[in-house]
Formats: structure tokens, C-alpha cells, sequence
């Protein structure tokens, strides 16, 4: 889904769009036409998203969304904001200070719901030296903790929360979206990456704290280079475990991944094929840990599989 | 500002002008189909010709993705009809598929690109409770409803209230005619099992004939005051009229049992309203005014109303009558179905609801 626009004309500049609240945000393959009202989410975009991936106009939109008040007395009495995709409401109202986690995750609501040219599996996917390591992993396992440390340290972001596979190679497009990380994991990625830029927490959401995390500035510019899959590891954070990867059988790391694709049955037959030609080609482990440092020496250490499969 | 949706409805007629389109023409096409429905339906059309190819990159992951869906839903409701089969051959009930389920197993043009959300069948009145019992037994259920609800669909619309499969989260509704008891049109359902096709390689279930189905179509669309799928639904009986009609015999029966079964209106507005907005190819003589047709004024009237009633959900195709468009029109269904003196009850407590509960959605 790139945005090729033959004539992409600038005719009122980018910021001048984000202030007017109606500007085109370009992510991964897709484009989404935002149109808001309400002045810090256009602010926090632009903070989250590369500039050149902002811009007044395109000729063609994935998604047109919309963030703005509900109608009626929300609008001003403990004041709400609710997510449109061009006339679907897809979530309940959220208090309108948490505009920027709604917006992005209205967005991965619009890309789950709608991207099935894609094979979309729940999990992160980074990539170094052109192999891939897909992370699936239910809440909790730490695998947007994970990612935002390992893409300081070396790797490339692909996605922190859904790999996009092409059904004709098996390669994962980049998406590369804000990582979004919760309660401890802000404070501690702050630490681990100095300089980090994150959006204003947001307080009391669903998620508990959340806050999201600007990717580097090296995985922005590569957005546009999809690679091949080389490992499927399934992390699993605990405090104070030693890092710990364990070889996983091919078998049940084809069952598991398949359970971690939010389109898996779209596909049928050939999202099986696809996916067990991934496996086979792949190494497949699990991964327990407890400290980022050691994780990252961990996935530095990691050996592709060779031509021969793994 | 109201945008058209011509180049859509031309789209639907034929596809083959479509690679054609600037990527800001394709952005309000793909909107607009996909809320009407029928975006699948471009995406096959558009495989059949080979032009997928053809498309510029952006919307073709589009039309991709509308396609995979599709066959989805093909492979969803072929295993679906399989387990109502086996549910109900005990009972010996003839089914009779209906709308898409009828489609796909005929193997009929409306089949192809199509996005299903439930499965409608037609059983004899007097099997309806050991139907019921019997998909009860194999997992389906009612789930948690009003009772006011229940009471209308049993009572009013001519249906159980649709049940739902525990595990596979499908549901089916289990219909005994295809017009409620208290409306105006006095329906004979005997007549349409009389008729009913069997399925080849399928036993125990049957489709109405080819005139039943456009006619079934019709009232259903014409007379029960829901738009949602309006433009998609429309575009079923003209694809239905292109493909029966192609036999020149096919007007007059069609016209002929209309007569019989006393839905003379509604096939009037489907024929006019296909041949307008759609291009279907209606003879002169079949679309002609009868003695029954509605007179000039009324005619006006509804053509205000159903053209707008019959655009894309979009909001690109909305202008300042659709709204009162589409509840006059919600109005009228509701006259046909309950005499006044029930009618007025029915939507005071259904508007009486929608403020309390904006979400609530009940039948009628």
C-alpha cells in the first residue's frame, strides 16, 4: 500500500497542516488521511513520526480517520474523545487527555480489520544484517519492553506489535509505528535509552500508565526495505530470571505462531503454507529474561539459520 | 458536500474502466464500496477480467484484501449450511436456503465477492418447533434478548429470533414465509415450496425458484425499510434479472407470479430502480405501469426516497433529505408489516430505547 502519488504537491506546508489538524501520516505501506480537532494529538504525531512521513496532501488514503469529541455533553463535561474510520465507530469514548493512545491503537484496529493482503501475526519484528527475528507474544510477555530496548542496541524496527507478512515471499514489511510501552517499562527504557522520545504519559487508560516511544531515527528511514524472517523466538519477561534461549520445536512453534495471527483464518491453506515455510526456514526458540542487557547480548549472539535451512 | 456515487454504480455495471482511475478517484470508490458492501464484488469482478494487475498499487491491496475475505466467507458458508444439514436431517424438515447461502449453492452471479453475516433459511410453519429443538441440540441458541424482542420476531416479523452457534459464533435465521402474518400482502408460502429447486449433490436442502428468489429479493429490500446493504442488495436482483433473463420467457413468469403471490409493488420498484440505477437490461413491457403500479405522484415520491435510500452508507453520498429519506421510508415498512394502532406503540418504544440506549438494535 504505498502512497505513490505521481504528483504528491505540497500546496499548504506540513506544519501548517498539523496545526490546521488535517494532515496525511504515512506508516509502513500505509497512508491515513487524520482529520482532529483536538490540538495535542496532531502535536504528539508529530513528536511520535517522522516529518517526511507527514505531509498536507495525498491523492489516495488507506484509512480516513477521524479523533474528535462525541456529540452531547461529553463534549465538555469530563470531556471525551472518540475514534471514527470514515463513519465507523469502532471503541468506546476515551477521556479526551488520552487522544494520542487512541489514535494509535484505532490505528492498529484499522490495520487488523482491513490490511488482508497481508498475513498479520501479533508479534514485533526486528531485523539486523537482513534477517529477521518475529516476536509473537501475548500482553505481558515484555515484547514491546523487549523491542524498545533491542532496536536502541543494534537492530532495525520493523513493527513493535503486528509483523506484516507478504503472502507471495514471506518477507515482513516494516510498519515501524511509536513503540507503545506501559507503567514500569517507561522508566526503565528512559534509562536504557538516553535521549529517548516519548509522547506525554497518559494516566489511568485501560493499559494502566501508558506512553509511547519514537522509533530510531535509522529504522524511519528504512522503511521502506522489507527482509527475510530468520528466527521466531516467544519472549517471556520475569523478574530477576537469567536469560535464558531454548531451542522450540518446529511443530509447536507453527501451532503457536499461527494462534498469534490476528488473520490466520482470512487465509486459509496458504496462511498455513506461508507460515510453515517460515518455520521451517527459521530457528525457533523461547526466550525468558529478566534484564535488558543481558537480552541484548543474548540476540547479539544469535546465529542466522544456514542457506541449507535451519 | 454530496459527491455521486455514479462512478460506483457504473463500476458495478462493468469493471472494465476501473485500472483506469486516478488514485483520488480510486480513494472515494473503495470508501464508498466498502461501505455498501460491494467492494469484494469489484475485486472479483475486476480477477475474472485479469485486470487486478492492472491497478495502480495502493487501492489493489484493497481489492487483495476484499478478495481474500470473500473466499473466506465462500468456505465459512459452505461448512455452515453442511452443519445445519446434519443438525436437521433427522427431522426430515425440507430447508430452503435464501438470499446468499441460495446464491452460493446455485452457483448464481450474486454469489461471487460476497460478504455474508448470517444464514437465512425457510422452513415449513409446522416444523418450526422441531426445527428449533434440533438446532438447539447441535449448539444453537437465542442468547440473551428482550422479551419484547422475542415476542416480535416470533409475533410480528416471521421469524425465531436468530440463533446463535455457541462455538462457531455463526448465526442462522429460521424464517417459515417471507412476509410477516399482519402485513397488507397476503402471501401463499405453500406456493413457494411448490416451486422450490432442489440442490444438485446436496440432499434436504432447496433454493426458490429463480422468480421466487428475484421476488423474495425485492420485497425484502422494497418493503422492510433497511439500506445498510441497500446498493449491494439492488445490485443482487439486477445481476439475478441479467442472468434469468437472458431466456426471453423469464419476463412474462416472472411478471405472471408476481401476480400469484401478490408482490406486484415491490417487483415494480425492484425492476425500475435496477433498470435506473444499475443498467439492468428490464424489458419495456415488464417495467411498464400496470394497472397496479403506482400512479405519477407516488411514483415521484418514491423515487426521491429510494434513490437516496439506495446510495452507498457513505457520508460522501448524503445530502439534506437522506435522513428524512431513509425514516419515511423506515416508517412505511413499518406500515406495511402492523396495523396503526400496534404501529404506533412499536416505534415510540423503539425511539423510547434508542435515547436511553444508543447502541440498543432490536428487530424492526
Amino acid at each position: 500500500m504505498t502512497a505513490t502519488t505521481t504528483a504528491a504537491r505540497e500546496t499548504v506546508p506540513s506544519a501548517a497542516a498539523i496545526e490546521a489538524g488535517d494532515f496525511f501520516l504515512r506508516s509502513g505501506p500505509f497512508t491515513t488521511r487524520v482529520h482532529t480537532s483536538i490540538p495535542h494529538l496532531p502535536d504528539g504525531t508529530a513528536q511520535l513520526y517522522e516529518p517526511r512521513h507527514i505531509s498536507a496532501h495525498r491523492d489516495f488514503a488507506d484509512f480516513h480517520v477521524t479523533v474528535a469529541p462525541p456529540r452531547g455533553v461529553r463534549r465538555w463535561y469530563r470531556p471525551q474523545v472518540l475514534f471514527h474510520l470514515d463513519g465507523i465507530v469502532p471503541f468506546k469514548p476515551l477521556p479526551l487527555l488520552h487522544a494520542v493512545p487512541i489514535f494509535e491503537w484505532g490505528l492498529n484496529w484499522c490495520i487488523v480489520n482491513r490490511a488482508n493482503s497481508y498475513l498479520i501475526i501479533h508479534a514485533a519484528a526486528i531485523e539486523k544484517n537482513g534477517f529477521v527475528a518475529i516476536m509473537p507474544g501475548v500482553p505481558g510477555a515484555g515484547k514491546s519492553t523487549l523491542t524498545a530496548g533491542l532496536v536502541n542496541r543494534g537492530w532495525r524496527l520493523l513493527s513493535d506489535e503486528m509483523a506484516l507478512i507478504s503472502l507471495t515471499d514471506g518477507r515482513v514489511m516494516p510498519l515501524v509505528r511509536p513503540i507503545s510501552l506501559k507503567n514500569e517499562s517507561i522508566a526503565l527504557i528512559r534509562d536504557f535509552v538516553p535521549g529517548a522520545q516519548f509522547s506525554a504519559a497518559c494516566h489511568d487508560t485501560i493499559k494502566g500508565t501508558v506512553a509511547h516511544l519514537k522509533p530510531p531515527q535509522e529504522s524511519l528511514n528504512r522503511v521502506d526495505e522489507p527482509a527475510r524472517p530468520a528466527w521466531i523466538i516467544f519472549p517471556h519477561y520475569v523478574n530477576g530470571l537469567p536469560a535464558t534461549l531454548a531451542t522450540y520445536s518446529k511443530a509447536a512453534s507453527l501451532i503457536e505462531i499461527a494462534r498469534n495471527a490476528f488473520n490466520y483464518s482470512v487465509h486459509g491453506a496458504r496462511g498455513f503454507a506461508v507460515l510453515a515455510d517460515i518455520v521451517e526456514s527459521s530457528r525457533c526458540y523461547r526466550f525468558s529474561y529478566g534484564d535488558l542487557d543481558e537480552a541484548v547480548e543474548v540476540f547479539a549472539a544469535l546465529e542466522p539459520p544456514t542457506r541449507a535451512g535451519a | 458536500m454530496r459527491i455521486s456515487a455514479d462512478r460506483l454504480r457504473k463500476a458495478l455495471q462493468d469493471s472494465e474502466f476501473l485500472p483506469t482511475l486516478s488514485l483520488s478517484e480510486w480513494d472515494l470508490v473503495i470508501r464508498q464500496a466498502q461501505r455498501a458492501g460491494v467492494l469484494a464484488r469489484l475485486a472479483i469482478q475486476l480477477d475474472a477480467r485479469n485486470l487486478l494487475d492492472a491497478v495502480a498499487a495502493a487501492p489493489r491491496q484493497h481489492l487483495l484484501a476484499e478478495r481474500a475475505l470473500a473466499e473466506k466467507h465462500e468456505r465459512d458458508v459452505r461448512w455452515e449450511v453442511r452443519c445445519i444439514q446434519e443438525a436437521l436431517a433427522e427431522s426430515g424438515v425440507p430447508i430452503v436456503l435464501l438470499k446468499g447461502a441460495a446464491y452460493t449453492f446455485a452457483g448464481l452471479p450474486p454469489a461471487r465477492g460476497r460478504l455474508f453475516n448470517d444464514i437465512d433459511i425457510l422452513v415449513p410453519r409446522a416444523a418450526l418447533e422441531v426445527v428449533e429443538q434440533s438446532l438447539r441440540r447441535s449448539g444453537w441458541s437465542i442468547g440473551d434478548i428482550d422479551p419484547y424482542d422475542e415476542r416480535y420476531y416470533r409475533r410480528w416479523m416471521h421469524q425465531i429470533p436468530p440463533l446463535t452457534h455457541w462455538g462457531r459464533r455463526t448465526t442462522i435465521d429460521v424464517h417459515h414465509t417471507i412476509i410477516p402474518d399482519t402485513a397488507r400482502l397476503d402471501l401463499r408460502v405453500e406456493k413457494l415450496f411448490a416451486a422450490a429447486t432442489p440442490i444438485a449433490g446436496a440432499s434436504g436442502i432447496l433454493t426458490l425458484a429463480p422468480a421466487d428468489m428475484i421476488l423474495h429479493s425485492a420485497t425484502h429490500l422494497l418493503n422492510e425499510g433497511e439500506f445498510a446493504r441497500g446498493l449491494r442488495d439492488l445490485d443482487d436482483i439486477a445481476q439475478l434479472l441479467r442472468h434469468f433473463g437472458r431466456d426471453a420467457a423469464f419476463w412474462p413468469r416472472l411478471t405472471e407470479r408476481a401476480g400469484e403471490l401478490d408482490l406486484r409493488r415491490p417487483l415494480y420498484y425492484a425492476l425500475r430502480y435496477a433498470a435506473m440505477l444499475l443498467g439492468a437490461p428490464v424489458p419495456a413491457a415488464a417495467l411498464a405501469a400496470g394497472p397496479d403500479a403506482p400512479n405519477r405522484l407516488l411514483r415521484a415520491v418514491m423515487d426521491t426516497l429510494f434513490e437516496r435510500a439506495l446510495r452507498p452508507d457513505h457520508r460522501s453520498c448524503r445530502d439534506g433529505l437522506s435522513g428524512t429519506a431513509l425514516w419515511l421510508l423506515y416508517v412505511r415498512s413499518h406500515y406495511l408489516r402492523m396495523p396503526p394502532y400496534l404501529l404506533i406503540p412499536h416505534l415510540l418504544r423503539k425511539a423510547y430505547r434508542r435515547t436511553i440506549t444508543p447502541d440498543a438494535s432490536g428487530p424492526g
